[in-house]
């Protein structure tokens, strides 16, 4: 049974999100999907464990697309 | 409109201009906004005469800035003004954040007890000029409705033309310091220019009057069903006036948006139909997250929304302007009465740029967040959201603002750096924090009080030091007690340790174990006194 970890684990939140929005300026909205997906594949095989990968997905895919 | 009296202050002219000899001025402040009036206070606390110029005859024109935080608060205090403030303004700490309608993540500004002073206060601008108005002691020369129009400088002084009802004058100082706004006459007489963003995003201010039973603290919106795809911030003000915030995008037309007809609806939308309110100031707002590249040009100080500009999230605009100050106003009286060089000014630049940069950095940051500019921004933003109710490190990246807070001045060439081990309490350049004391009678005090406004030392010993500074001594005979541990945790306190505090109650230098001679360099140090290497003492023989 594999915990998927809520917490908050990324040392100075507001300097990654920055540095994350930052990686999409001027990119069009296909060249940003593409860096993301690139993104999601470079973390989740740094992650490496099927489990915790999938727990991820479930989670994210979970939520309700409405606001 | 408005349910504020407004006062008006009456024009006189100024010596100048009754024939009388002038002698150039220590210090002339431009504007006597909350920046410019808190400067000549703490000047003309200190014993230096201040001339101050505000070109109009009353205070803010509507309730502007309105958040004042715990640091801007204890300057105020430290200057004898919070009292009257503290109580007649809006004590919050607690922000809610919401997506559409449901809550997401709550913070507390401050989740621990033992500061004399709280988290946060909101009132109208209006309300903190006129009580620093009021609160201008003899040796500050006040004058409405004189106008700077031209700034010269050469090396012994600047001269300024001033505009009144009765005609023009000219007039000289030793020091200018600028806090005369966004648009500052002093910047553009000097063809100085700003660094940085310029937002598109426009906002609509609402101050209405009603009384609601919204609790006092501090609500933020995201896409909310009454105002659908923009974002909305409520805070509550003193007089039961409500600050509504509703972002309107980068096409809504100002003129339009503006009429009542336009923004009841949305206040209606917000507060539902049997809510009875008045609408008491409406505004349309861009910003701009920018700065001068220095703060200081010759004998030309900028200070507040003359050297910077923030968004508005996070309330760093005045309390940065105040924190300028609080910074300038020591070492100004400390050349001006020949206890430091004019060097010593030079560090306003060394310590308030970086400041101001972090303020920029933080109001940027917050900005992009509530106003996400690309699809991709706006897909992480709403992620970030979504995932924020469940998920404790979404609710980290959530940013409707990150509050003022008071800056460390790292690396300042003013501080000695540690040479002995500490692993907490405020290292050299940081405020010092507050905490609960006790005399020896027993009667209670707040540390920063006893601090005051002039260099001292805080120690933890048994016996005074040998200093002339003024000491605060906890512990021992006759010292101060420190009834809740509070001191002792919040500065890393063991017997022997001494900190050398600065006039704006930022640490100088801090020792495990002290005596005189390390007080006296850390103090020159302090006043930018001396070169590199200074002997003091020849080298014993061993």
């Amino acid at each position: 049974m594999v915990t998927l970890t809520l917490a908050a684990n990324i040392p100075d939140p507001d300097g990654f999100y920055e540095r994350l929005i930052d990686a999409h300026r001027g990119l069009s909205d296909a060249d940003s999907a593409l860096l993301n997906a690139r993104l999601i594949l470079l973390l989740a095989n740094q992650i490496g464990d099927r489990a915790i990968v999938d727990a991820a997905l479930e989670k994210a895919a979970s939520l309700s697309t409405d606001p | 409109m408005s349910s504020f009296d407004y006062p008006t202050y009456p024009y006189r002219p100024g010596p100048e201009q009754l024939g009388e000899t002038t002698p150039t001025s220590p210090v002339i402040v431009i504007g006597a906004g909350p920046v410019g009036l808190t400067l000549a206070i703490d000047l003309g606390q200190r014993g230096i005469p201040v001339v101050l110029l505000d070109d109009d005859d009353t205070v803010s024109h509507g309730s502007r800035a309105i958040c004042w935080s715990k640091r801007t608060l204890e300057i105020f205090d430290r200057l004898g003004l919070a009292g009257p403030l503290v109580a007649r303004g809006i004590n919050w700490r607690v922000g809610r954040v919401f997506r559409n309608d449901r809550e997401v993540y709550r913070f507390d500004l401050l989740p621990e007890a033992g500061h004399k002073l709280p988290a946060f206060i909101n009132l109208q601008q209006y309300h903190v000029e006129q009580a620093l108005i009021e609160a201008v002691p003899e040796t500050v020369d006040l004058r409405f409705r004189h106008k700077v129009v031209a700034v010269s400088q050469d090396a012994d002084r600047v001269t300024l033309t001033v505009e009144t009802p009765d005609g023009r004058y000219t007039t000289k100082a030793r020091y200018v310091v600028a806090a005369d706004g966004a648009h500052s006459t002093a910047r553009a007489a000097l063809g100085l220019s700003f660094e940085g963003r310029v937002f598109d995003e426009r906002f609509l201010i609402a101050d209405v009057k009603m009384k609601a039973d919204f609790p006092t603290e501090r609500w933020f919106w995201f896409d909310p069903p009454f105002h659908r795809g923009g974002s909305t911030l409520l805070h509550r003000q003193a007089d039961d006036i409500w600050r509504i915030d509703f972002q309107l995008g980068p096409e809504a037309d100002p003129a339009v948006e503006r009429q009542p007809d336009r923004v009841l609806p949305r206040l209606k939308a917000m507060l539902g139909p049997e809510v009875a309110f008045d609408l008491e100031w409406v505004s349309i707002y861009t910003f701009r997250c920018r700065r001068m590249q220095r703060f200081r040009h010759g004998r030309i100080f900028f200070a507040g929304d003359s050297a910077h500009q923030v968004s508005p999230f996070g309330a760093r605009g005045g309390n940065g302007g105040i924190q300028d100050v609080d910074n300038l106003a020591w070492k100004l009286a400390a050349v001006l009465s020949d206890q430091a060089s004019d060097r010593l000014l030079d560090s306003y630049d060394d310590e308030r740029v970086p400041a101001t940069d972090d303020n920029i950095l933080n109001s940027t940051r917050s900005t992009d967040f509530i106003t996400p500019k690309t699809a991709a921004s706006r897909a992480f933003r709403d992620a970030v959201l979504s995932l924020a109710e469940e998920a404790p490190f979404a609710r980290a990246l959530v940013n409707s603002g990150r509050l003022s807070t008071p800056h460390a001045y790292d690396g300042s060439p003013l501080s000695t750096p540690d040479g002995d081990p500490f692993t907490g309490g405020p290292p050299p350049g940081a405020p010092c924090p507050d905490a609960p004391i006790a005399g020896t009678d027993g009667q209670s005090a707040w540390l920063l009080n006893q601090l005051g406004g002039d260099f001292a030392v805080l120690t933890f010993m048994s016996e005074p030091i040998d200093t002339d500074l003024r000491q605060v001594r906890i512990g021992g005979t006759g010292g101060w007690a420190d009834p809740e541990g509070l001191v002792a945790r919040r500065y890393d306190l063991r017997p022997g340790t001494c900190y050398l505090i600065r006039p704006d109650q930022h640490v100088a230098a801090r020792w495990r174990q002290a005596d005189g001679a390390k007080i006296r360099k850390a103090l020159q140090r302090a006043r930018a006194a001396g070169g590199p290497t200074v002997i003091t003492a020849p080298m014993e023989a061993r």
